[in-house]
């Protein structure tokens, strides 16, 4: 038994998305990333004496629709709240957050397991609040240099209750999030540029026991892949310290991804004391029964809804269904495919294969595709109707299509010349007389040499110069040479 | 409840203020002054009043998801005590 086996880690995720608004959380000031430092800054971003703020109707209503995506409660009563804690990207000396009030209460987050169940993980609440400025610490450089750009752009943090039980969990977790909040089209998900960020709270405590272990906090992770390295670390460094005999200090802690390792941040920061209290500045927010109703109504389909529809109404496996609605885009277009074809596993096929691998060949994104769902699906039925065979379609077809995207696949086939002959009437003929010049070979068949069929097939391919159906030909070719007497 | 010299150290740190000795006893005298008059504050009886967290009524003061223009990038950096072109400037934060 190994030591990983004597104990259970336990995980709790916060999660911070900064919301696509245009305009920041309380001030009209850009939301955009990457502008010009401070040229996104106003006398609130920068607290002035006597600015007051004024909450972002946006940023509330992308609040409400992931609590509605998780299946939060959604709070009727909504406070915004004061953190208090001086730092000098936070020119006001405090967070506006929400404390009391948060917009959403539980809810949530289904993932997959290894073993290929799923399980819900329960999340505690999300919350709105406001970024804060950019800290840049230059090597050698005496000062901070500070960017306010940020500072104010909406967030929302979804916190998880303890309820990830491996590594595993949390990188599933985070990818479900993130797939949610794209999909919503509230945050576009990008760890690497820190637009979603996760902090992770781990203990870890022997197996069967009903009291959790000291818990760490650990940041600085910048993608999905860190916070698993991350977690993974921090439980062997736990279980390390506990098998020494020593205890577990209750701490924050850095991730290091060159090293893997995690780092402690202990500093005088420890001692904050955030003192909350209610935000004076911002009005409470009441959400009706009208305002919700319209937010619900307004939803794009989900991630597990897709991937039910794709398995049961499409009948796809549950493999062709997860990676179709792994990104929403591509998801939607399979569905345009499907409203024009019936052939829902052979679009998959097309959409999976071909499609993606264009896409990621050339990291494009879908809305640049140049072929149509309309134009995929009537290639489907050239297919499925036998005017091209399967191999024509995707050998010399497709690539046509990508070329000539608005031209029809009929159209490149008949250019190419490759319709091929599922007319019996035309390929009756050339059996015939592929048959009748071959009598020995025939006779061969006939005294048991079944092998030789191919013989024929390819007389016969040949001189349809390949147009030939190849199903239907060899359906003919053995009605021919049964029925010769 | 009265303050002493580590609850206002505290304070201090949480405020990122320093005071010599001299404006420490200043300051434990001075916030035991405000205690003393909430203890005042504290007799009224306030059993069935709900808290006050804003002074008026109104809710849902909502704006639009849209740009406002702000500050230009040289007013912002106008009265910072210490800048550049770009940034504002602050005592290095990490040691």
């Amino acid at each position: 038994m190994s030591l990983r086996d004597k104990y259970q880690p336990v995980i709790g995720l916060e999660v911070h998305c900064q919301m696509l608004t245009i305009s920041k959380a309380f001030v009209g000031d850009s939301a955009e990333f990457g502008d010009l430092p401070n040229t996104n800054v106003s006398v609130i971003t920068l607290a002035h004496p006597g600015a007051l703020p004024k909450a972002n109707k946006t940023a509330v209503e992308f609040a409400m629709k992931i609590g509605l995506a998780c299946g939060s409660e959604i709070s009727r009563y909504n406070e915004y709240a004061r953190k208090n804690y001086y730092y000098p990207d936070l020119p006001k000396g405090y967070q506006i957050t929400q404390d009391k009030h948060p917009i959403c209460i539980g809810g949530k987050v289904k993932i997959k397991l290894n073993d290929g169940s799923y399980r819900e993980v329960q999340l505690n609440r999300i919350h709105m609040e406001e970024d804060a400025g950019k800290s840049i610490h230059i090597d050698g450089e005496t000062d901070t240099l500070v960017d306010y750009n940020r500072a104010g752009v909406p967030l929302i943090e979804m916190v998880s209750e303890p309820d990830l039980f491996s590594s595993d969990e949390a990188y599933q977790f985070l990818t479900e999030v993130r797939k949610l909040v794209r999909y919503l089209e509230i945050c576009d998900g990008n760890m690497e540029e820190g637009s979603l960020r996760c902090d992770a709270n781990i203990s870890v405590m022997l197996k069967g026991s009903k009291t959790l272990g000291k818990k760490v906090e650990v940041k600085n992770m910048n993608s999905i892949r860190n916070v698993q390295r991350a977690i993974e670390h921090e439980i062997d460094r736990q279980i390390d310290q506990l098998e020494k005999g020593e205890t577990i200090i209750s701490e924050t802690r850095t991730f290091d991804a060159g090293t893997g390792k995690t780092a402690s941040m202990r500093t005088k920061e420890e001692m904050n004391d955030y003192r909350y209290f209610p935000e004076p500045d911002l009005q409470p927010i009441i959400v009706s029964e009208e305002w919700l109703t319209n937010i619900r109504s307004a939803m794009p389909p989900l991630p597990n809804y897709l991937l039910d529809k794709f398995q049961k109404q499409y009948g796809l496996p549950e493999y062709d269904a997860y990676v179709l609605t792994d990104n929403k885009e591509i998801a939607l277009f399979f569905e345009e495919i499907c409203g024009k074809t019936t052939n829902y596993k052979a679009a998959s096929n097309w959409v999976m294969g071909p499609v993606k691998s264009f896409l990621n060949e050339l990291t494009l994104h879908i809305k640049d595709y140049p072929v149509t769902p309309a134009k995929l699906a009537e290639l489907i039925e050239l297919v499925d109707s036998r005017k091209v065979s399967h191999t024509a379609a995707q050998q010399t077809i497709y690539p046509e299509m990508l070329i000539s995207p608005a031209k029809t696949p009929l159209q490149l086939a008949k250019e190419l010349n490759i319709l091929q002959d599922s007319n019996s009437d035309s390929l009756l003929p050339i059996i015939k007389s592929v048959l009748a010049e071959m009598p020995a070979k025939v006779a061969e068949y006939r005294g048991g040499k079944k092998g030789i069929l191919g013989l024929f097939m390819g007389e016969v391919m040949r001189r349809s110069k390949g147009k030939a159906d190849p199903k239907l030909a060899s359906e003919l070719v053995i009605k021919e040479l049964d029925s010769i007497e | 409840m009265s303050i002493d010299k580590e609850t206002i150290q505290k304070i201090a740190h949480l405020a990122r203020l320093e005071f010599n000795e001299e404006k420490e006893a200043e300051m434990v005298k001075s916030m035991n002054r405000i205690l003393d008059w909430m203890e005042v504050l504290n007799k009224v009886d306030t059993e069935n009043v709900k808290p006050l967290t804003h002074m008026s009524a109104e809710v849902n003061v909502l704006r639009v998801d849209e740009i406002r223009p702000g500050l230009s990038h040289q007013e912002a950096l106008l009265n910072a005590p210490k800048k550049d072109s770009d940034y504002f400037r602050v005592p290095k934060v990490l040691e």
